[in-house]
């Protein structure tokens, strides 16, 4: 099988803090992997640091068997690297369709009128079709962490970040996000999931890494993560 | 279920059949109307210019700028430098305006797209005030004091002899008549160039990194090179119009050519009483603001008072100007620049 992403030794430290520490592991095709920690664990910097918002301070990325460690963040984009913001960050003064059109004609590097059916599409997968004309500075919550995912979608993305895209969404929101989460997946898209909501999480990875101050202390099937008694004692802070 | 994907609207289709219509009119215009009427629609073509530019880099693209009085100001010195230094004909010259302020606007990116918000705006005026020290230094365009274009280059203007004849006009109505077309064109090229970007995949680019700098670089935006380019084209454009508003005055100084009120502060609130991040904004704006200076002018600093007054008012209680009231109650657009999506249900037979 091949590998979609593949992190060898990266480390990254602002200042004194070293945020990534020498972190190596890789993501085969297909795979839907989810990433856990406490708050401050260096996840989002992970994130970063594979779009290429970052760029580290050692070691290597290599996307799609290409070594995209000191490339810019626009290329990684191109190459198929979509990703959704833990805060959702529309483009407000458009509507939720123009979004889709500006991440589908730049992602793909595609006009305007070759990509119109991707965006319809995209928008029946995330039930935002709609709220097409609507201004994506109006929505709610739930539409803009829909709107996030389709974003990212819209891309043609082949390595789906999304970072903590249920949080703060009520029980119903989240069981409906996931379930088109779980459809995406289904379509064969490699997806690396950062996530508080564990049910959520759990019931659509196949592959758990647990961040500990910028550290991996696990990284396996889902359900032995759980059990296993270092990550209840750092993650849960459970007396075990 | 099918779906297209649309931007006309009724409204534009009107719109487009009266802009043609008024274009016309605005053509042949000189073959009826005073010199007055001239001079007041060459003032408020070549002000709806530099306000729809203004518009442009702050409504469209978020660059709020207090430096374009820069642009207007070396455009007109390098007409000036044109004619008087090399014998150019002024209008030709106009084009050494676009260049001047073009080349100015480059260093002037490049230290000012290091700055965010307030700050971007300052840097801009201190760049443009910079430039009007440096260029009151130059003596052989008349220092700090300024200078006139000289008699035998304006009484020799192309085509100003011919408009004398066609009109039977005296060589200064003429002068107005060639400026006032001039003024007209670059209005119309002005406007119809920004609504095509607008239109166009640019133009999404170019509110993505609006809206959201971080998020458009995200999905593949290149947010650099389109706020380099939308900056560098309107300052340009903004120096054709410094140029032109100056062969038409035929005089000259630093103060003048380079004053944040007249070509800084009225534009700025030109688009603010229209509706910044809209092309009928402007319109709109120019007119309120043509009307209150005919009416007002000679009551001098109350004046400007009531301007400002009125613009902190419109930000307040009306955010988004005239026009964003008027389409808020109607719906109409004159201009849309909106991607709709249209969904149409098969017909059941």
């Amino acid at each position: 099988m091949t590998n979609v992403l593949t992190l060898t030794n990266v480390s990254k430290s602002f200042g004194a803090l070293k945020v990534t520490d020498e972190v190596s592991f890789a993501v085969p095709k297909g795979q839907a992997l989810g990433i856990i920690g406490p708050n401050g664990a260096g996840k989002s910097t992970l994130f970063n640091l594979i779009t290429g918002n970052f760029l580290p301070d050692t070691g290597s990325i290599t996307l799609l068997g290409r070594d995209v460690t000191r490339s810019p963040a626009m290329d990684r984009v191109r190459m198929g690297v979509g990703r959704s913001f833990q805060i959702p960050q529309p483009f407000e003064g458009l509507t939720v369709f123009e979004n889709l059109l500006t991440a589908a004609a730049y992602g793909q590097g595609k006009r305007e009128v070759e990509v119109q059916d991707t965006c319809v599409s995209i928008l029946g997968d995330t039930e935002l079709l709609s709220k097409a004309n609507t201004l994506a500075g109006s929505l709610s919550l739930l539409d803009r962490k829909r709107l996030e995912l389709a974003r990212a979608m819209a891309t043609g993305p082949k390595l789906l970040l999304l970072d903590e895209i249920a949080g703060g969404l009520t029980e119903g929101e989240c069981l409906a996000l996931v379930a088109t989460i779980k459809a995406l997946h289904a379509q064969g898209i490699t997806i690396i999931w950062i996530e508080h909501v564990l049910h959520a999480l759990t019931s659509v990875v196949e592959r758990l890494l647990v961040l500990d101050f910028g550290r991996i202390i696990g990284v396996g099937d889902p359900d032995a993560i759980m059990a296993s008694k270092e990550v209840r004692e750092i993650y849960l802070g459970m007396e075990v | 279920m099918t779906h297209s994907v649309t931007t006309r609207t009724r409204a534009s289709s009107i719109a487009g059949i009266a802009a043609l219509a008024l274009i016309g009119v605005g053509l042949i215009l000189p073959a009826f109307a005073s010199r007055s009427l001239i001079q007041d629609l060459f003032f408020i073509l070549t002000m709806l210019t530099l306000a729809q530019l203004w518009n442009l880099i702050a409504g469209f693209g978020g660059m709020v700028s207090v430096g374009q009085q820069a642009f207007v100001g070396i455009g007109a010195y390098a007409m000036f430098a044109g004619v008087i230094l090399w014998g150019w004909d002024p209008v030709p010259a106009i084009l050494l305006g676009g260049l001047a302020a073009f080349l100015l606007a480059i260093p002037m990116a490049f230290f000012a797209f290091r700055l965010a918000g307030a700050y971007f705006a300052i840097g801009t005026w201190v760049i443009a005030e910079i430039t009007r020290l440096l260029v009151a230094q130059w003596k052989t365009l008349g220092g700090g004091t300024g200078t006139s274009l000289p008699r035998e280059a304006t009484a020799d203007i192309i085509g100003v002899a011919t408009i004398a004849d066609v009109f039977g006009l005296r060589d200064a109505a003429a002068r107005d008549v060639l400026a006032y077309w001039l003024a007209l064109a670059l209005a119309v090229g002005t406007m119809a160039a920004i609504y095509a970007l607008l239109r166009s995949r640019t133009g999404l680019a170019l509110a993505a990194v609006r809206d959201n700098d971080n998020a458009a670089q995200s999905v593949g935006v290149d947010a650099r090179r389109v706020k380099w380019t939308v900056f560098l084209s309107a300052a340009t454009m903004t120096g054709f119009v410094g140029a032109l508003i100056y062969v038409q005055t035929a005089r000259i100084s630093p103060d003048a050519a380079f004053s944040v009120t007249n070509w800084t502060a009225y534009v700025i609130f030109i688009a603010v009483i229209g509706g910044i991040g809209r092309l009928e904004g402007p319109i709109l704006g120019v007119l309120v603001f043509w009307g209150l200076q005919t009416v007002f002018a000679d009551y001098g600093s109350w004046y400007l008072l009531a301007l400002g007054l009125l613009a902190i008012a419109t930000m307040l209680f009306a955010p988004r100007g005239l026009w964003g009231l008027i389409h808020d109650r109607t719906g109409i657009a004159l201009f849309p620049v909106q991607r709709r999506l249209v969904t149409t249900e098969p017909n059941k037979t």
